[in-house]
């Protein structure tokens, strides 16, 4: 008598399959094959666009903290950054590069926990995590150094940035980007050339360029299939086209390109760092600015390479100390259009390490 | 840096393919009326000038009298974009044809907007609610909806 199985739809959550949140996934599997899996949003919906409607513009920046609570300064720097192209705000040069030097901190913080837990994901429970912690910790402890804060900063404002950094802050920056290198390559022997990583990761979870482009997947996932596209080169802000930096792309488009890319990132990071703490000129960190802004009538976009991907904000102003409508492009959210492509096909386990690859925070997906 | 084009030299060469189908234009948006947008969309889509394979994102504003949809392309080869909106009249159902088709980028946002905003996208392939559930009163970012 042949045997016959009949597909099984079971449900991974309502937690994030890996623990970054508060996600569900409908997967229907065919023995232990993926055949289907419909993610299942809005668990963490808080209503952010709705709320940014009875916020004044300085306010909101406090609600862009809580999108991507592993990324605060990039969503900050996106935020204000349409705030300023909507109401004409000059930035002073100094403010600039700070933001510089925060977000690309952040991005080196966000990477890190990224690759943490990947590893997670593919078992190695905890410890590759807690050396990713580690070095994340010494960012923490420079933004608190600079707004008191370590994951909610709010440390940016419409015009510049909320203070000065402090004197000790930049010996710990010194000491962090001479330490970091050396972090990375260890870090690196342990994964990069590991056996049971490159099994696990190699061809697994393709994304094409073509199918990338084509569902408006941005950021590391992209570069990853191969596109070389970031906002930094591509349309420069602040201060990036006087740095010099590489944009490191993958090639096959798979898992373990996805987490090579954001190593790679990381260095890159580490540079434009170098570069900006070299060239910061002295000067004023924000321009006088009423407290409730009224920008003039009209709508406005602007978008930031965050480390997830393109985080944009949408304004529009009818005068009012409110914007009349926020809409945050969230690239997590966006980034999970082609999961289905992704893992169909694979199994339960490379499921949960194709998701995790794709680095989503589920602050910013549901929003 | 990425070049926002010339919106007015844009909308007449769309108005060439199809006569009447931008409503108005300034420096860098173009207004499309709402029974073209399949086939304006598919000209910027498809010229290989213009060549806007990336659909950057979609959102939709409230302005009361009438729903505006806001679409921003790229062209990530040429380093342009364009904004193209479109104005959609009537509160109780509008309905606008889904590009899922075309870029399928749109397909979780133009949820979320049937979600948050209520416009229905007509031939959307799975057009449920995507952040609320399915039963949840009124769609919140509407100006008139009182929580």
């Amino acid at each position: 008598m042949a045997i016959t199985t009949e597909p099984v739809t079971i449900n991974l959550g309502p937690q994030h399959p890996s623990t970054h949140g508060v996600f569900r996934l409908r997967v229907t599997f065919d023995g232990e094959e993926v055949v289907d899996v419909e993610p299942v949003f809005g668990y963490l919906h808080r209503g952010t666009e709705k709320l940014a409607e009875s916020r004044s513009y300085v306010q909101i920046v406090t609600l862009t903290d809580r999108l991507d609570y592993t990324a605060s300064m990039s969503n900050n720097l996106a935020y204000v950054r349409a705030v300023e192209k909507l109401a004409g705000i000059e930035v002073p040069e100094r403010a600039m590069y700070l933001r510089v030097i925060t977000a690309e901190l952040q991005r080196i913080a966000s990477h890190l926990m990224a690759t943490g837990f990947l590893l997670n994901d593919l078992g190695a429970f905890a410890t590759p995590l807690m050396y990713c912690f580690r070095e994340r910790e010494r960012i923490l402890d420079m933004f608190e150094m600079l707004c008191g804060a370590r994951i909610t900063l709010s440390y940016m404002r419409p015009g510049g940035v909320f203070q000065d950094a402090p004197a000790e802050f930049w010996p710990a920056l010194d000491t962090f980007l001479v330490e970091t290198p050396g972090y990375l390559d260890d870090l690196e022997n342990l994964i990069t050339g590991n056996e049971i990583v490159l099994a696990r990761t190699r061809g697994v979870g393709i994304l094409g360029d073509e199918l990338a482009i084509a569902t408006s997947v941005t950021g590391p996932m992209l570069r990853a299939s191969g596109v070389q596209w970031d906002l930094r080169k591509a349309d420069p802000y602040e201060v990036y086209d006087r740095l010099e930096f590489d944009i490191p792309i993958g090639v096959a488009g798979d898992t373990f390109d996805r987490y090579l890319v954001r190593i790679l990132e990381m260095r890159e990071s580490l540079k434009i760092i170098e570069q900006c703490v070299d060239q910061i000129p002295r000067g004023p960190i924000k321009p006088d600015l009423p407290f409730n802004l009224r920008p003039p009538e009209g709508d406005a976009y602007a978008a930031v390479e965050g480390p997830k991907g393109e985080l944009g904000f949408y304004l529009v102003s009818d005068r009012g100390i409110a914007p009349y409508r926020c809409k945050i492009r969230a690239p997590s959210f966006i980034n999970l259009t082609p999961l289905k492509e992704m893992v169909v096909g694979w199994k339960v386990g490379d499921l949960i390490v194709i998701f995790g690859s794709v680095d989503v925070v589920l602050g910013e997906v549901d929003r | 840096m990425t070049r926002a084009l010339d919106a007015g030299e844009v909308a007449r060469r769309i108005n060439e393919v199809r006569a009447g189908a931008v409503v108005v234009s300034n420096d860098t948006d173009v207004w499309v009326k709402l029974d073209a947008l399949v086939e304006v969309a598919n000209f910027l889509k498809d010229t290989p000038d213009l060549d806007f394979a990336f659909l950057t994102a979609v959102t939709a504003v409230d302005y009361i009298e009438y729903f505006e949809l806001v679409y921003q392309l790229l062209s990530m080869r040429r380093n342009h974009s364009i904004v193209v909106k479109m104005r959609v009249f009537g509160r109780e159902a509008p309905v606008v044809p889904s590009l899922v088709d075309l870029w399928p980028g749109a397909d979780l946002q133009e949820r979320e907007i049937w979600d948050l905003m209520g416009i229905k996208f007509d031939k959307h392939p799975n057009l449920k609610r995507i952040l609320l559930w399915e039963g949840f009163p009124g769609h919140p970012l509407r100006k008139d909806y009182l929580g």
